[in-house]
């Protein structure tokens, strides 16, 4: 009884990790009916943000190890992701709904810039290489390329899954492929609660994932933006007709979703402190399961769904075979898929012609 | 007849390569040369499901990985009884039959895992696909990781070296002429269809889901078959060569080449294997390059840069004489 209460706290603080991951999945399904595979490398960015972070000199400086730094850290990583969030969306999926200046720009400056460390690997080279690339792209931009004006799932898909694969290669390029180990950043204490050991990381993690989550339900359902976010998931075209920018409010989606990725990222590495680039992909394929079966588009059902994965791969491990453990999320998606493809929580979807 | 004589011309043409080719080009390139061939048959037949059906796969890894361990392990447990049963054979006989035994039963094998995962992801959505088949790629992998027989995490060494030169592009060959002669005929329309337009080929009488299964069981079949080479010629299989990355790889290489042809995807397949390999010092680098490739290509030409050109115009068949 006591090893199942322990398991217990376990899968739930792992659920609610799985739950704010799986929440960004659900939001973005909602606006743009997209798998945003990219989502998993946000979390990724997350927790190295987090890492660079607290290993500043500034940091190291001013902050210890207290309740105070674990905010400055959270929130630190919150916001950049939640800006790598919107940089996605402005510069790969928005020129792939509609024509968008400035976007052969963006990517030959990074590529220039990648050129540029091959080069010099001085930070003056880097910076003339993105120079160089960015005059290319704008040169390209204004003679000759136009995007695609049609948009098709399909496209936005493959996009999606070429921007994972560039965060994770640049990941391994930028942080280095070797694995890193998160700091403490926040005191340590082991609570004895009724013969349960408690640790403190994990009833942090708990603690912040509700109230990341309170504050979304806020959001989503009691402000205007919140209100706009709703029309645009519901009908995109009509939203727009209303009056609505959708592209803002699409830009919006993903920074907020972005934010909870990067503070999932942050939680998981309190708890499993060992962050690499790939890091992102086994959670972020198990969150977007949490998403599915809680009926994806559905805010509570992406909680609820978390919740589900988390206890039940902390079960399976606790009381069978550890090995399997990365397996269990995709038998339980393949179950709901057979079983109710909206998921728990969703609500029946029409295809329209 | 005309046909008959060309397979006959070209066989004659990869078995009289094969001997001196090592020599001809060093044993490096040979090697290449086979990864390529390889990577062709991955290639063209992830097109057949996400290039003409339009049913988008990111696990071809998976079956890649299921016919290559099938193949193996065939080969490495039931070989010795079938070689003494064609004892009477030449010793290349000998080998033709081991292999082509391992390669039925990784098509086998790898076509009913298809199945099983197709029938429930294809009901659906489009992209339901994707994260089915993502997920069934790690399965496997985990799958493969737990069973000793197969080598577990040590991966899977003492596979008889039976592919070669000759094989793998006699294989090249044939999944090409497949690929070629489905998406020609009345099936090919039915995917073809199903990609442009699924409601319209719906309303026109076509069992979509009947044909979306039966593209993603050909497709996998074909990257069993992949995988059996792949495994006979490396010699060592190790899961870890079959991670999500690996589908990537390949999903690259049509995008590259172009969704919809399949000339494409052997251009893409053999751009992108060369490219990888001559600038191999450069590391994760020639990855960013690629993936950014990816997205720029589909935002400025989301029909890959070939589109659907083909080299061999498709003989239309005039009806009734």
């Amino acid at each position: 009884m006591e090893t199942f209460l322990q398991q217990l706290i376990n899968g739930i603080s792992q659920g609610s990790a799985y739950a704010l991951i799986a929440l960004g999945y659900t939001m973005v399904y909602g606006v743009l009916k997209l798998i945003n595979f990219a989502h998993s490398d946000v979390y990724m960015f997350g927790a190295f943000m987090g890492f660079y972070i607290a290993n500043s000199g500034w940091f190291q400086a001013t902050m210890g190890t207290s309740v105070l730094s674990g905010i400055v850290v959270l929130l630190g990583a919150m916001a950049l992701a939640s800006m790598l969030g919107i940089l996605i969306e402005r510069f790969a999926y928005r020129p792939g709904r509609s024509p968008s200046p400035g976007t052969l720009s963006f990517w030959f400056g990074i590529l220039g810039a990648g050129f540029g460390y091959l080069l010099g690997e001085a930070p003056w080279a880097v910076a003339a290489g993105a120079f160089v690339g960015i005059l290319i792209g704008a040169a390209l931009e204004r003679w000759g390329l136009r995007p695609r004006a049609q948009s098709s799932s399909l496209k936005i898909l493959i996009i999606a899954i070429g921007v994972s694969f560039f965060l994770e290669n640049g990941g391994q390029q930028v942080f280095g492929a070797d694995p890193k180990f998160f700091p403490q950043i926040i005191p340590t204490k082991v609570l004895d609660v009724a013969g349960l050991s408690l640790d403190s990381q994990k009833l942090t993690v708990l603690g912040v994932a509700i109230v990341l989550m309170v504050l979304l339900n806020v959001i989503v359902n009691y402000t205007k933006i919140g209100r706009a976010m709703r029309a645009v998931s519901f009908n995109l075209d009509a939203a727009k007709l209303m009056g609505i920018n959708t592209d803002r409010i699409i830009a919006f989606t993903f920074g907020l979703g972005s934010a909870l990725a990067g503070a999932g990222g942050i939680l998981v590495s309190l708890m499993y402190p060992k962050i690499d680039p790939l890091m992102g992909i086994l959670p972020g394929l198990k969150a977007f399961v949490a998403a599915v079966l809680g009926g994806i588009g559905n805010i509570t059902g992406a909680m609820l769904g978390g919740l589900i994965i988390g206890l039940a791969e902390v079960m399976a491990v606790g009381y069978g075979q550890s090995t399997y453990r990365d397996a269990i999320a995709f038998v339980i998606l393949v179950l709901i898929l057979l079983i109710k493809p909206t998921g728990i929580m969703g609500k029946g979807m029409v295809e329209k012609v | 007849m005309r046909k008959g004589l060309l397979w006959l011309g070209a066989v004659l043409l990869l078995a009289a390569l094969e001997p001196n080719l090592r020599g001809l080009i060093g044993a490096y390139n040979y090697q290449i040369l086979v990864l390529v061939g390889i990577n062709i048959i991955l290639a063209v037949s992830l097109n057949l499901i996400n290039g003409f059906t339009g049913q988008f796969s990111i696990g071809h890894a998976g079956f890649y990985a299921v016919g290559a361990y099938t193949s193996a392990a065939l080969v490495r447990y039931a070989g010795p009884p079938v070689r003494a049963l064609v004892s009477f054979l030449p010793a290349v006989a000998q080998d033709a039959v081991l292999l082509l035994m391992g390669l039925l039963g990784a098509a086998l094998v790898a076509g009913l895992a298809g199945l099983a995962v197709g029938i429930p992801s294809l009901r659906l959505r489009g992209d339901y696909l994707a994260i089915v088949t993502l997920g069934f790629g790690e399965i496997i992998r985990v799958l493969i990781l737990n069973i000793d027989a197969i080598g577990g995490a040590r991966g899977f060494s003492g596979i008889p070296q039976l592919s070669n030169f000759f094989w793998v592009y006699l294989f090249v060959l044939i999944t090409i002429a497949t690929v070629h002669n489905l998406v020609d005929s009345s099936y090919g329309r039915a995917f073809v269809s199903i990609r442009d337009d699924e409601i319209a080929a719906e309303a026109m009488g076509i069992d979509t889901t009947r044909f979306k299964v039966l593209s993603f069981v050909i497709s996998s079949m074909f990257a069993g078959i992949a995988g059996g080479l792949f495994g006979h010629f490396t010699m060592y299989l190790h899961p870890n060569s079959f991670t999500f990355v690996a589908s990537f790889y390949v999903i690259i290489m049509i995008v590259i080449g172009g969704l919809g042809s399949i000339e494409g995807a052997v251009l893409g397949a053999v751009v992108f294997t060369v490219v990888l390999e001559m600038f191999r010092g450069f590391g994760a680098f020639r990855l960013i390059n690629f993936s950014v490739l990816l997205v720029l290509i589909m935002i400025y030409r989301p029909e890959g840069l070939l589109g659907s050109w083909t080299l061999f115009k498709r003989r239309r068949k005039t009806g009734a004489t």
